[in-house]
């Protein structure tokens, strides 16, 4: 008796750990996507919802690769579906019971048995995943970003997940064979199609063996998914999550039509307007007013990205269909657009940590996203061709972001290569962007 | 070949018309010796049609697309404020670009600084025409039955979802329409979009024109179909590079149009 609560304390504690550390760095990731600028996404309710349902949900862009997408749906539809396992596991384990939806009888078997198809289908996938990045060495799993903790964070997952499905389906091999021997607790319920196959591996043990085994399966199994559960958000998985609310805030804009950049727009209305008077005395100041902070033109750190951007370099899980379109880097050019996702996520991390230590102010660090993390020969290889946004499974513009830089480039540093400021100058002077006279430019009706 | 007079908006106005379309030629069709060829054709196609339309002339200034996809978003906005000045000045409602770069920015990008039309790319214009019955092709044409292939233009494909409009322009012609292996929205950019034009490119082992080219290639197309005359060039150039140029022939949507209802610019 004693040790049954022992257990279920346990269990608890162990819960309540995990849910913490859970809700702390969700709070800290929360706290860094609210950072960025604003931006305002609160239109179009409806068909964000459903840009969330067809992308996020019914995974539209995954299946344009149709081998990893069918692959994916059925860890995507595994990890939805067992989770409704997770509901009986956590009361069993808080209440000291065992399989207590066992009462609810036939529905309980189908459920079980669907759980463990779905479980053979996860574990496969991962197998077969593992191979893709290991064996085949598939190039876009290849890239120099990908070096180091991104390839040993994919393969975490995919071993995680592995053996969480094997412990799942031992932990019903055990429980079955318990159920025939007629032991104590073990109430007869669920019907297991796949894990079956497993109980040749544990039928040799004896009576007491079986319930060590049973239970240390159920063991592996929570505490593995407790750990997975805070691990996630400190890895490219995050994705899991994030998605929804990434596909739900997407550019639902045409993708070759970019922002025009509001404060500049200010300028140019001020100049284009006859009556304005630049010597004009500015109204008095309003003392109560909150002094508005000079934001700079472009992005040149993290905190110069807006709010959806920094959203979107988190739920990013490193996949590599943005960079396996990209023409600049299918042509052997610095430029990877994963990589610029990977970079924000990584400098929006380092600039909340500094936040964190600093009592929520930032220490300056003497670092920039641009410069220390994306150089300007990325950014200057980018065609602007949208293939990245397009390949994205969950709507993300790593162009945007690319495309802000260069705003930072031009308009903070006029920092450009040479042929593009002559193109800015003819432009300026002539209207066109090669040094023609604009005198000139209807010529060619002459000879039409 | 007929000879005909371009209408600019300042001569349509002094004789007191006001044209149903104006064709916004862009920077490149005005003085890159190639793509005034296309722009040729598009007015021939306009005039051959009977729509009564006019160009601005001298009164054009670029749209500011490569500036803005280079970062200077204010000299964009100053060029993008003085066309809509012009534009709405003679109160124009409906245009049609002869370069997917002009379309994408007039469409999407003007109207939110004032500037409100009705904006086409000469391909959807062409096809338009073609399904009223506007235009008759010669008997004789020269892409009958040829197999030709289209390189979609990054900003009217993947930018602006119009994937169809050039395509049906093609099977008009009577041709063997063929994909490439990454076409509509997989389609691969030709390398000169985002301002790459006016610069070099990056490092790297290969020039992007050269790897669309191979795409062309896998076809055995005998034309490539562009819509866009930086398309044109970076495509004309990938095939000369290839040594291709007197089996593959690059030309765009509407001198193809031009030539199969026998108006051919010279």
């Amino acid at each position: 008796m004693i040790m049954a609560h022992l257990a279920q304390l346990m269990f608890a504690a162990m819960l309540g750990t995990g849910v913490f550390l859970f809700a702390r760095r969700i709070a800290f990731v929360g706290r860094n996507i609210n950072m960025g600028r604003d931006i305002d996404l609160s239109d179009r309710k409806a068909e964000r919802w459903k840009t969330m349902a067809r992308v996020a949900m019914g995974q539209s862009k995954m299946v344009a690769r149709p081998v990893a997408g069918i692959l994916h749906i059925f860890v995507y539809v595994g990890f939805v579906i067992i989770n409704i396992e997770m509901l009986e596991i956590v009361l069993d384990g808080l209440l000291g019971t065992h399989r207590i939806f066992a009462s609810l009888g036939s529905l309980y078997n189908i459920l079980i048995a669907v759980f463990e198809i779905l479980a053979f289908a996860v574990l496969a996938a991962c197998v077969i995943f593992l191979i893709r990045r290991n064996v085949l060495a598939l190039a876009r799993f290849k890239s120099p970003e990908m070096g180091g903790w991104p390839s040993m964070d994919a393969n975490i997952i995919l071993v995680a997940e592995i053996v969480l499905m094997f412990a799942f389906l031992s932990m019903n091999a055990t429980d079955a064979i318990a159920q025939n021997l007629e032991l104590d607790h073990y109430v007869k319920a669920g019907s297991f199609p796949i894990s079956q196959f497993l109980v040749p591996m544990y039928s040799g043990l004896s009576e007491s063996g079986i319930v060590i085994a049973e239970r240390g399966f159920w063991w592996l199994h929570i505490a593995g998914v407790i750990s997975f559960l805070v691990y996630v958000p400190y890895s490219k998985h995050f994705h899991i999550l994030l998605a929804f609310p990434n596909t739900y805030y997407s550019n639902l804009n045409e993708s070759g039509a970019l922002d025009n950049m509001a404060s500049v727009k200010k300028e140019v209305d001020l100049m284009m307007d006859p009556t304005a008077d630049p010597y004009a005395t500015p109204p008095p100041p309003d003392n109560d007013a909150v002094p508005e902070t000079p934001l700079s033109f472009g992005v040149k750190d993290g905190t110069d990205l807006n709010w959806k951007q920094i959203m979107e370099s988190y739920s990013c899980t490193e996949c590599g269909r943005c960079t396996s379109v990209c023409p600049a880097n299918m042509t052997g050019k610095l430029l990877s657009p994963r990589k610029i996702m990977m970079d924000c996520r990584d400098r929006v991390d380092e600039i909340g940590h500094n936040r964190d230590a600093n009592g929520g102010a930032f220490k300056d660090d003497g670092k920039k996203l641009l410069g220390n993390y994306i150089s300007e020969e990325e950014l200057w290889a980018c065609t602007s061709c949208q293939a990245c946004v397009d390949a994205c499974p969950i709507n993300i513009s790593p162009m945007g972001i690319i495309l802000d830089m260069r705003r930072s480039l031009i308009m903070e540093d006029s920092k450009s290569p040479e042929t593009i400021t002559n193109m800015f100058n003819n432009i300026e002077n002539n209207g066109a962007p090669w040094a023609f006279p604009a005198a000139s430019r209807g010529d060619w009706i002459k000879d039409a | 070949m007929n000879t005909f007079k371009v209408p600019t908006m300042a001569e349509m106005i002094a004789e007191g018309k006001s044209p149903e379309v104006l064709f916004w030629v862009g920077c490149a069709g005005s003085f890159d010796d190639r793509a005034k060829k296309i722009t040729k054709a598009i007015a021939q196609i306009l005039h051959h049609a009977n729509v009564s339309f006019a160009v601005l002339g001298a009164e054009e200034s670029c749209t500011g697309d490569p500036a803005k996809r280079a970062g200077n978003e204010f000299l964009f906005q100053m060029q993008a404020a003085t066309n809509i000045a012009v534009l709405n000045g003679y109160g124009i409602k409906k245009i049609v670009t002869g370069c997917p770069h002009c379309f994408n920015i007039m469409k999407n990008e003007y109207p939110e600084l004032g500037g409100e039309y009705k904006v086409m790319h000469h391909s959807q214009f062409i096809a338009t025409l073609i399904s009223e019955g506007k235009l008759t092709l010669a008997e004789d044409h020269p892409f009958k039955g040829k197999r030709i292939t289209f390189h979609d233009p990054c900003y009217l494909g993947r930018g602006n979802g119009e994937y169809e409009a050039p395509r049906s322009v093609i099977e008009a012609l009577d041709a063997e329409l063929v994909e490439m292996r990454r076409c509509k929205s997989k389609g691969l950019c030709c390398g000169a979009g985002g301002a790459q034009m006016f610069k070099e490119a990056e490092k790297g082992n290969k020039e992007i024109n050269e790897k669309r080219t191979e795409d062309v290639l896998e076809t055995s197309a005998s034309f490539v179909a562009t819509g866009c005359p930086f398309c044109n060039t970076m495509m004309t150039d990938g095939v000369k590079g290839a040594e291709k140029s007197d089996t593959v022939d690059v030309q765009d949507l509407a001198e193809m149009i031009a030539s199969a209802v026998s108006i051919v610019p010279e």
